[in-house]
């Protein structure tokens, strides 16, 4: 009797260090994680940088118009990378992400983060920044100016170019003329006035410059955006972002 | 010779009957349990160094999920943001807060701060973000209503049948891709007759892939 009584008591004592001991082992591997916090290393970081003086394979950015918007000290005035409807649908849903907070989605720089305090940029449709080259843009994203922060880390390079394209559709929309609108869509914008609904083609931003002195009048003629015929002028039919 | 009293006999059949009871209802105590919040911390609101929240910067502000979380559409994880991330807008609002010494202090000195997990899948399970996101899985599908979270709690179980849920009725689930990061989506019209158009153009696989243990175990 003794001798059953102390075995099944071992035995229990076994099944309970067991159902104690496995679950933690395998739900945390000794291995480190994203972002893991390390006892090995100074800065306690288990992600490392990579070696000084060493570049990763397809890392070495050779073509600075692409990856610096310059060439020499010149600022590109040609797009590094064709312009394509696909570009654009891409540069509107990364500026909406990255850009909005404080640019807002048409540009005029009233985002939230602006109403909430933050110093507000210009807005994209003066002057100045129409004139800017495309080259212009994708520094200042990459490299920020003045309040402006810099948005290389969260922004990949090809991105930046989409948003710089999509940031020349907007310029356009908001300088668009009813001849800018194909003939077929130009019902749309009657329709739209009744209902009072804001749309870039009759915009809450009444006069944001005078005119509409675009070079030329068709998207083709922007510098360097080599738009395909198909691409929008920035939001002239009022479509929502896809 | 009687050696057991009578009442013996009605003693052992209640035992016996008793028996199966008492090891069915100690089968359901485990089982509820181990489903519990207690084990799975759902619902639990985690401490964070610093109280970030994400009902005020996705709610009230409207921010993208993708503007910290950068990668995940393209990794398996979705990335904590770097402190250069917070101070792109605390530079200049809230620049003073007490509240957020933490973010100043770890931006001046470079050392990281350090975050309570509060999804933490086990070693053993595979899991990537990038392709749930790009298959029409929407973030409000595993991670509740973040946008009213003042801190961050895990809004699911995330014990494997929960995955399997999912992985076997994805058209339960499914959402249009445009709709991924939105909160408080509603599917317009019949979420079943959504998700089985969805299933094809997203190429979702078979179930039997789906569900195989070698796709979450690897």
């Amino acid at each position: 009797m003794r001798v059953e009584r102390k075995a099944a008591a071992v035995g229990l004592l076994l099944c309970a260090a067991a159902a104690a001991a496995c679950r933690q082992e395998m739900y945390n591997q000794p291995r480190y994680k994203p972002l893991g916090r390390s006892d090995f290393f100074a800065d306690n970081r288990q992600a490392r940088p990579p070696v000084e003086g060493t570049v990763a394979r397809g890392m070495l950015r050779a073509d600075s118009r692409l990856y610096t918007g310059k060439e020499g000290n010149a600022l590109v005035s040609v797009f590094p990378l064709p312009v394509t409807r696909a570009l654009l649908d891409r540069g509107r849903q990364r500026y909406n992400i990255y850009c909005a907070p404080c640019h807002d989605r048409t540009g005029a720089g009233n985002g939230m983060v602006v109403q909430r305090g933050y110093r507000q940029p210009p807005s994209l449709h003066i002057d100045r920044l129409r004139e800017q080259p495309v080259g212009h843009f994708f520094d200042v994203i990459t490299n920020g100016l003045g309040a402006m922060p810099d948005y290389a880390a969260q922004i990949p390079v090809e991105d930046r170019w989409a948003i710089v394209a999509y940031v020349r559709a907007l310029q356009l929309s908001q300088g668009a003329r009813v001849g800018d609108v194909p003939p077929e869509s130009r019902g749309e914008l009657d329709r739209a006035k009744p209902t009072g609904e804001p749309s870039p083609a009759s915009p809450e931003y009444p006069t944001l410059y005078k005119s509409a002195p675009i070079r030329g009048s068709g998207a083709g003629s922007v510098p360097g955006a080599q738009l395909d015929p198909g691409a929008p002028a920035g939001g002239v039919k009022a479509k929502p972002p896809k | 010779m009687q050696i057991f009293h009578r009442s013996t006999n009605t003693i052992s059949r209640v035992s016996l009957f008793g028996a199966v009871f008492f090891i069915a209802l100690l089968g359901w105590v485990f089982d509820s349990l181990q489903r519990s919040s207690y084990n799975t911390q759902q619902n639990v609101a985690r401490e964070q160094p610093v109280q970030f929240s994400h009902a005020h910067h996705v709610g009230a502000i409207g921010i993208d999920c993708r503007y910290c979380h950068t990668s995940v559409e393209k990794a398996a994880f979705a990335g904590i943001p770097p402190t250069k991330t917070c101070m792109n807008c605390h530079s200049q609002i809230w620049a003073q807060s007490p509240y957020l010494e933490p973010v100043r202090e770890s931006y001046r000195t470079d050392r990281s701060i350090e975050w309570t997990r509060v999804h933490d899948l086990p070693d053993f399970v595979y899991f990537d973000h990038s392709i749930h996101v790009n298959k029409g899985v929407g973030c409000e599908t595993c991670h509740g209503r973040v946008d009213q979270m003042p801190l961050m709690w895990q809004a699911s179980r995330l014990q494997m049948s929960w995955c399997l849920d999912c992985h076997r009725n994805t058209e339960k689930y499914l959402r249009p891709k445009d709709q991924v990061f939105t909160m408080g989506y509603v599917p317009a019209g019949d979420q079943l007759e959504l998700g089985r158009k969805l299933q094809k153009e997203y190429g979702i696989r078979k179930v039997t892939v789906l569900e195989s243990c070698s796709t979450c175990h690897r």
